[in-house]
């Protein structure tokens, strides 16, 4: 049997076979792998990419202090993104299944119709979840539009839930009795991390302190993209720095909404404000995309 | 005769699209060029990977057409008869000449040769196929490129055993299909037209949707709950459909069945059993896309997952009750109704002055009503509807009943959101129907207030549904409610509910368009009063009087009308003419006093109807328009009360009558 470890080694080595780049995880507190700009950004303009990455991917109002056997305030994700879609792209998707040791002749493996939106990012895409013997393994989306901005080519992304399928393959019903590495499980690595974040996200966070962090957050962020806008060197300005501002506004509005800070009225006008950092960070990075590819022409 | 073979082999398609596909391409193609090749479609069936249609008996070409084109007069000389001869590939020796009143004039022959059926469909092919019907599509091949509901990965498209050359989104048509993504060949399957089913039967792929039913059905068994609609989405989501048993600990029944079933059914798509006694197994039917599970191993899979989500439920049931409904009403602040129209705390207490009026009008247990209303939300708060929405309410039900609530309050939480389609019961008791109209009757409100008003078919927040479930309510319930007070004075609601009233007498009462035109032109009481008129006219409309009757009510209308009469005092006696116009008053009287006395509406309908005897005379023998102004003020007066006193039933003017032109 794989341990945790040698399942991800296998996916990443897979991918790497098949042309991706195998990047580590970014360093910045994000909801999920696509928020990580090495998806979110390089999906846009026109230049191909290949890449795989582990992303932990922080949720906090889905923790359940370590109680729950199926959910996590922090799970892993591994991303694959494809940009273009390779026109096997299935074939190659569950080739990888088999790399990892399921023999899709004896499993039931169905592609159910599944849609993807973030209205935080301005994004979506039409896909399926991929079910294995009725588990949901695997987030399959073609992006269609990110930042607002309709994608030149159309990357597919490939979205592992890392603890689901492990813990199918290891056959165990809690993840926590998920075998990291031999002798040593899930439990022992990550248990604290869930008992202390779901404290702190749910009981213990400064709901003051992160209002003004969410506020220091955005005010950065407009202040850059007001920069960038009379900027004469836009091809060297810092368009990733403004990213990080909005990934940080997210993960703040995730943990105010996990204290149960926000109100109705407020809800969707934060998720707006969100969402016009990251149109405005898609859009500039979309402009320093194709002024680079002029430059090159 | 050639037949036309096509296959769009796709990535998966969603199950519930595939149908409608199907019959779009077949209007596509029937309305297209290809479809004056003749021909008929005797095979359409599609599976999640592929849509196929094959046409039969085609014409093996369109027949030839020949046009007469009009040329020059002879007049105009030898140069432009040359011209247009040569314009034609003919000479001038060939171009008939016939006169006209111009004179003489040159004409040619032209013959269209009939195109192929080949050319024919690999014009239109790529149009049939593209213009596919989805109701929502993707692209894939580069911005601006083609957009289907999701790759086309292969066609096939063979006319006879030759491919009919054309090309969708990059992708050449051929002459070779796939088999099962797993079970089938690992390499493009070349197809001959005569053997393309079992070709794929033999690549693990039931082409038919019938037959997968079949299949999966014979994997049922008797003591599975039937559910047709799971199945229907079982057929369009697998190629080789098979049923597999499985089971779970009998702990887990512990737990209501309404969660029980939701997660089989909604999360997992799995049938549920029930014992003999009909009360739930601890076993469930997974239909696999596979050959079958040899091994155990695609049970044990589902099995643990099922395990896994009934664990989240009793965990979600447990955690839910540390606290109880009533302590989260205050946490429905925090739950969005409406961008515009704040939380659900805001509804619930809007939906509670609402429910208590109701309650009283309809003598309702007001207790009950108010508890109830009070509640009924509550469970949007909890872990359990959070993970099973659909759940709603019914998870309050529950809670409430677990948590001590009175069986009454528990049940009319339980039920609130019923109906929810016009399948959909009612709910059981008094009480719950005045919390669920009362709920409904808010939603209405608030977004009528806002402009949140449907359109065509957008309407996003369901307001049909809502406007019809309110309907459904009054009139199954047969309860006494007058709700206009609550809609009149907002724009544009009462005529959405009115349409609502008359959907309802007309396709689920059965009533004849005009009879129900004729009791919504009066004011809108209660609906079951409303029933009964329209019922009532539509027992006595048969009878000799009625419908002449009614001829004349739309008479009288109009004279009314072109007098400009809006109101008129009583008539006076004392300015009648003895003989017709005094008899037609007199009967009036005599009528009034009768459709007073008694109660039914076809009896007063009858008393009416029996007027019509000094009515038609009225009209035979008196002249309305008399020059004194003071005799024609008082007929119309004796007019304006006929209609008036019986206009409260029913506007017969409506009734469209036999011999009436329309």
């Amino acid at each position: 049997m794989d341990s945790f470890q040698d399942t991800i080694f296998k996916l990443k080595r897979y991918w790497a076979d098949r042309g991706a780049i195998i990047q580590e995880p970014y360093d910045l507190e994000v909801g999920a792998g696509t928020m990580a700009p090495e998806t979110f950004l390089r999906v846009l303009g026109p230049k191909p990419y290949k890449v795989a990455y582990v992303q932990p991917s922080r949720r906090p109002a889905d923790g359940r202090y370590g109680e729950n056997p199926n959910r996590l305030y922090k799970h892993q994700q591994l991303q694959v993104i494809l940009k273009p879609t390779p026109d096997d792209v299935i074939e190659q998707y569950l080739g990888s299944l088999e790399a990892i040791g399921i023999d899709l002749r004896k499993h039931d493996i169905k592609l159910e119709e599944d849609n993807w939106e973030s209205p935080t990012l301005g994004a979506w895409g039409i896909g399926w979840q991929v079910m294995l013997d009725g588990l949901e393994i695997t987030q399959f989306t073609y992006f269609q539009q990110c930042g607002g901005i309709d994608l030149d080519l159309v990357p597919a992304e490939i979205t592992y839930g890392l603890e689901r399928i492990i813990a199918f393959l290891q056959n165990v019903e809690s993840v926590y009795d998920i075998e990291w590495a031999p002798g040593v499980r899930y439990a022992d690595v990550r248990l604290a991390d869930e008992q202390q974040f779901s404290v702190y996200n749910f009981e213990i966070a400064d709901v003051p302190s992160l209002w003004q962090e969410f506020e220091l957050h955005e005010r950065e962020a407009h202040r850059l993209l007001n920069l960038f806008k009379s900027s004469k060197q836009k091809d060297r300005f810092p368009v990733l720095p403004t990213y990080d501002r909005v990934l940080k506004c997210s993960h703040l509005f995730n943990l105010l909404d996990a204290r149960g800070a926000i109100s109705v009225t407020e809800r969707v006008g934060i998720i707006a404000r969100v969402r016009k950092v990251a149109v405005g960070v898609a859009e500039a990075w979309n402009q320093q995309q194709n002024s680079e590819e002029k430059a090159v022409a | 005769m050639p037949s036309l073979l096509l296959e769009i082999g796709t990535e998966e398609i969603p199950d519930w699209m595939i149908r409608e596909a199907l019959e779009s391409l077949r209007t596509n193609y029937e309305s297209s060029q290809a479809g004056n090749l003749r021909g008929s479609i005797d095979l359409l069936e599609g599976t999640p990977r592929r849509l196929t249609m094959r046409v039969v008996e085609l014409d093996p070409r369109m027949s030839d057409l020949e046009e007469i084109v009009a040329g020059p007069y002879v007049s105009a000389g030898e140069k432009a008869a040359q011209g247009f001869a040569k314009k034609h590939n003919t000479t001038v020796d060939a171009l008939r000449r016939e006169s006209d009143a111009k004179g003489e004039r040159y004409f040619a022959v032209v013959m269209h040769k009939g195109e192929s059926a080949a050319a024919i469909l690999a014009s239109a092919l790529p149009d049939i196929i593209g213009r596919i019907n989805w109701p929502k599509t993707m692209y894939w091949t580069g911005k601006g490129g083609v957009r289907f509901i999701r790759p086309v990965r292969w066609l096939v498209a063979l006319l006879d055993d030759q491919v009919i050359p054309f090309e969708v989104a990059g992708i050449p048509s051929g002459n070779t299909t796939r088999g099962h993504r797993v079970l089938g060949s690992k390499d493009p399957i070349p197809v001959a037209s005569g053997t393309y089913e079992d070709l794929l039967r033999d690549n693990y792929v039931l082409l038919r949707a019938s037959e997968r039913r079949t299949r999966i059905a014979a994997g049922l068994g008797k003591s599975v709950q039937p559910d047709n609609d799971l199945l229907n989405t079982l057929v369009y989501l697998t190629e080789y459909p098979t049923p597999i048993r499985g089971s779970f600990d009998p702990s887990y029944l512990e737990l209501p069945k309404e969660i029980l079933i939701t997660v089989m059914r909604h999360h997992q798509r799995y049938f549920s059993l029930v014992n003999d006694n009909g009360s739930l197994a601890p076993e469930f039917v997974a239909v696999t896309n596979t050959a079958g599970d040899p091994d155990g191993l695609i049970r044990q899979g589902n099995e643990r997952v099922l395990r896994a989500r009934f664990n989240d439920a009793r965990f979600f049931w447990e955690v839910d009750q540390h606290r109880p409904l009533p302590a989260r009403v205050p946490d429905l602040e925090k739950v969005t109704f409406q961008a515009k129209l704040g939380s659900y705390r805001d509804k619930t207490d809007r939906v509670l002055a609402l429910a208590c009026e109701l309650a009283e009008q309809a003598g309702a247990n007001k207790l009950t009503v108010q508890r109830a209303a009070l509640l009924a939300k509550c469970d949007l708060t909890t872990d359990m509807v959070k993970e099973f929405t659909e759940l709603q309410g019914i998870v309050g039900g529950l809670y409430a009943r677990a948590q001590g609530e009175t069986e009454a309050v528990a049940t009319a939480i339980y039920d609130h959101y019923k109906p929810v389609s016009m399948d959909d019961s009612i709910p059981r008791t008094l009480e719950g129907q005045i919390v669920s109209i009362a709920d409904k009757l808010d939603t209405l409100r608030e977004c009528f207030k806002i402009g949140l008003i449907p359109t065509g078919s957008k309407d996003p927040f369901a307001l049909r549904r809502a406007a019809q479930g309110i309907v459904k309510i009054l009139f199954e319930a047969k309860l006494g409610l007058d709700i206009q007070p609550f809609v009149e004075e907002i724009p544009e609601l009462p005529n959405f509910l009115k349409e609502r009233i008359q959907f309802y007498l007309r396709d689920v009462l059965g009533l004849a368009y005009d009879e129900v035109n004729a009791v919504l032109a009066t004011r809108i009481t209660t609906l079951p009063d409303l029933a009964e008129r329209a019922a009532a006219i539509h027992d006595i409309r048969p009878t000799a009087d009625f419908e002449p009757l009614a001829a004349s009510f739309k008479r009288i209308k109009n004279i009314l009308k072109q007098a400009q009469v809006e109101q008129t005092g009583q008539p006076d006696p004392n300015l009648l003419a003895p003989g017709p116009e005094k008899d037609l008053y007199q009967a009036f009287l005599r009528a009034c006093e009768t459709t007073q006395k008694i109660a039914g509406y076809r009896e007063k309908l009858a008393a009416i109807a029996s007027l019509r005897p000094q009515v038609d005379l009225f009209f035979d023998k008196i002249l309305v328009n008399d020059p004194d102004p003071a005799i024609r003020q008082n007929r119309l007066a004796l007019l304006y009360s006929l209609l008036t006193e019986f206009s409260t039933i029913a506007d017969f003017s409506e009734i469209v009558t036999q011999g009436a032109s329309a």
